[in-house]
């Protein structure tokens, strides 16, 4: 297929895997931050491909994993409400909250409803005009437009009966947040190619310079990833620490900004707490003034709810890229995807589901 | 991190994970569906039929063997691009009976309505399945009919039981699984669930995706004409050929190495995969098959396969390894090797 095959081919692949081999002198860990990448990383094995000194650390780029489990718990709140009908991406169905998740909550009765874009849930509000719609919004500034879109032409449709619970996050912060930190142990940053795709690179030039990493914005084929990796290990081995674009068939400097404008104009960015991460300054996102009356915390009245995390679950430092998913020891025996303890075993963009689903084998294998 | 946080983190004792009502999961295909069979059901009606676990039971009567199975099709919507509930409930069970090695004979039917479901459609899905059982050359010889009240089931349900003969020689059973055998596969991979998926209201999506709900007695017939020895055969339905393969190395207690290069697939149903996040070889079909025989008869068997019009695309895509572990195997497009595991839950679209 074009635009796909070329970006797997296998000799292309060994290639820039020699080149990588070639370069490399010294221990370097290298952070894929989106969770897409590490599903590629994971679906491809490519770790397979890198010398042992090249080390990938698997980063917080898993909107589902970090949304906070207070959401989580709202989320299943309002959809318990039999006047409610709940709609959110697949992923989110299956995250645990305190005591339960919201394919429990859809098995007991409640109308929850996968949809595939935001857009969808405007046109469910619009079908059922006696019952209340929400939208759990999550995600970065990949999919936050598309949910200021759904918000806006609900506010043109003069729709009384619709609402998003938000949990969007923005990446950069979260970044800063990681680098800056005493544990930080990454050498190197690919960034997430969509997340660029829609806000440029702009934001990363201060970030590279401030800590003295390069950051490589990295697409999401082996290709792209092998790539990534090898121009941030070159930059490493030379001393350097710029922001490269490896994904410049897609990404641009200014980005998407006809997006970013339509973003500014429904958000407000707030401090959000992470799950497994905690609170980050200015990395949220919020209905501004003019769009509040779309907020479902605002229309439901939900008290603050109290959480119970699992104390087994280590995905905090999963996130971090403290731990690997295959350092808890919960991994692949409490916690799997059909009983997962956190949100990381739940997405296919949680690296402890990506670990289940392509290494868990292999890692048993190795450790007998 | 060390022993004491670890132990730390170890304090609370987590809830016993098992899920106290039914979930959509439990029908996927994936480990629930397995947890829910091998933990539940199975030791409930154990016996020497019943624990072969195989897509069909195999008894004998006289000295002649018999192969029996029953599904039920809830497929949603009901008419597809490429079929309908009444085609897909004639030809899934005709299937399950064709991968015992049997020729299929007979057949029953039995409907749940929904009230107030349009006698129009009815009329379409009964003719559908005469069709398919003139095609398939099975005989529907008895059947039931209940009604629901309306909201008490969705539309139409059927579920159909088929009888067959098992041919003479024919010993088809994962424990006759051997190392060197060779395994191929009789078209391309993941058809029926992507069009499922594209003509549902939800997703809006369009694609020349039509099922590939099809009868495979034609096909075995003629690799039946040129040899019986084949170990193993299996319709990569629910789950896809990943489930199927996996329930195959777990019988057989061997492993398996698949080549994703020679796994036959279609462009369109590449993208249709790429935009929604699936994995083909988790996706159902309803058409293929999937033959694990000695290495000596593939090539023969490959050919007769290709010859007949439902196996244009067929491929030798793996075979049985010496390795003493039990898994499924695949060399990855870009060369490398990676597990593949059995489906978890539902395939839920991703969102970025």
């Amino acid at each position: 297929m074009k635009f796909i095959d070329e970006y797997r081919d296998a000799s292309t692949i060994e290639i820039i895997s020699q080149k990588i081999f070639e370069v490399t002198t010294h221990n370097w860990n290298i952070m894929e931050i989106c969770g897409g990448q590490t599903h590629t990383i994971m679906k491809y094995n490519l770790e397979s491909l890198l010398p042992h000194n090249v080390n990938l650390i698997h980063g917080p780029g898993c909107p589902v994993c970090v949304t906070p489990l207070q959401i989580i718990d709202k989320a299943i709140e309002i959809a318990s409400r039999k006047d409610v009908i709940f709609t959110s991406y697949g992923d989110m169905l299956r995250v645990p909250g305190s005591k339960n998740d919201l394919l429990s909550i859809k098995a007991n009765g409640s109308d929850v409803r996968i949809i595939y874009s935001p857009i969808d849930s405007v046109k469910i509000a619009e079908q059922n005009p006696v019952k209340q719609i929400v939208f759990l919004a999550i995600g970065f500034e990949t999919t936050a437009p598309a949910t200021a879109m759904a918000v806006r032409l609900a506010k043109q449709k003069e729709l009384e009966n619709y609402s998003i619970l938000c949990a969007h996050v923005l990446v950069p912060p979260a970044i800063e947040l990681l680098l800056s930190s005493p544990q930080n142990k990454v050498d190197g940053v690919l960034a997430a190619g969509h997340v660029c795709t829609v806000m440029g690179m702009k934001e990363y030039y201060q970030i590279s310079n401030r800590y003295k990493v390069p950051i490589v914005i990295t697409g999401f084929e082996p290709y792209d990833i092998m790539k990534g990796i090898y121009y941030a290990v070159l930059q490493l081995e030379q001393n350097k620490h710029e922001v490269e674009n490896q994904y410049s068939r897609v990404v641009t400097n200014e980005g998407n900004t006809h997006a970013q404008k339509i973003m500014r104009d429904v958000f407000n960015v707030v401090d959000r707490n992470w799950r497994g991460i905690g609170l980050i300054t200015n990395s949220g996102l919020e209905l501004s003034e003019s769009f509040s009356k779309f907020d479902a915390e605002r229309i439901f009245f939900l008290e603050n709810i109290s959480t119970v995390e699992s104390n087994m679950c280590i995905s905090g430092e999963v996130l971090q890229g403290i731990s690997k998913p295959i350092d808890c020891p919960a991994f692949g025996n409490q916690c799997n995807p059909e009983h997962p303890l956190g949100a990381p075993m739940v997405s296919s963009e949680g690296a402890c589901a990506a670990y289940y689903q392509y290494k868990v084998q292999t890692a048993n294998f190795n450790r007998q | 991190m060390n022993d004491t946080n670890l132990s730390a983190k170890l304090n609370c004792p987590i809830s016993s994970g098992e899920y106290e009502k039914i979930l959509i999961a439990h029908g996927g295909g994936g480990i629930l569906s397995h947890d829910l069979i091998t933990k539940l059901i199975q030791p409930q009606f154990s016996n020497e039929y019943l624990d072969v676990m195989h897509d069909s039971a195999v008894f004998g009567i006289n000295k002649q063997r018999f192969a029996f199975t029953t599904d039920s099709y809830v497929v949603k919507p009901i008419f597809f691009p490429g079929g309908d509930i009444g085609k897909l409930s004639v030809y899934g069970t005709v299937n399950d009976l064709v991968c015992a090695g049997a020729k299929p004979l007979y057949i029953s039917v039995a409907f749940i309505i929904e009230e107030g479901f349009p006698i129009e459609d009815f009329k379409k899905v009964i003719a559908s399945m005469r069709e398919a059982a003139e095609f398939a050359r099975v005989k529907i010889i008895t059947g039931d009919t209940k009604v629901v009240e309306k909201g008490k089931g969705d539309q139409i349900f059927i579920n159909t039981s088929g009888i067959g003969l098992v041919y003479d020689e024919v010993n088809i059973s994962p424990k006759n699984l051997a190392i060197g055998d060779k395994i191929i596969l009789s078209g391309k991979i993941a058809e029926h669930g992507i069009a499922i998926m594209s003509s549902r209201e939800s997703l809006e999506f369009e694609t020349k995706i039509v099922s590939d709900a099809a009868p495979l007695n034609g096909l075995v017939e003629e690799v039946f004409k040129v040899t019986k020895n084949i170990h193993v055969m299996r319709d990569p339905t629910r789950g896809g050929i990943a489930s199927a393969l996996n329930e195959i190395v777990k019988s057989a207690k061997k492993e398996i190495v698949i080549d994703e290069l020679n796994i036959p697939i279609s462009e369109e149903v590449k993208g249709a995969c790429e935009i929604l996040g699936f994995d083909p070889l988790y996706i159902a079909n309803e058409g293929k098959l999937l033959i694990c025989l000695p290495r000596s008869e593939s090539e023969k068997v490959l050919g007769v396969i290709k010859n007949h019009p439902m196996g244009r695309d067929a491929q030798i895509i793996g075979e049985v390894t010496d390795q003493n572990s039990v898994r499924v195997l695949m060399k990855t497009i870009i060369g490398t090797k990676r597990i593949i595991d059995m489906i978890s839950g539902e395939q839920l679209p991703r969102i970025c």
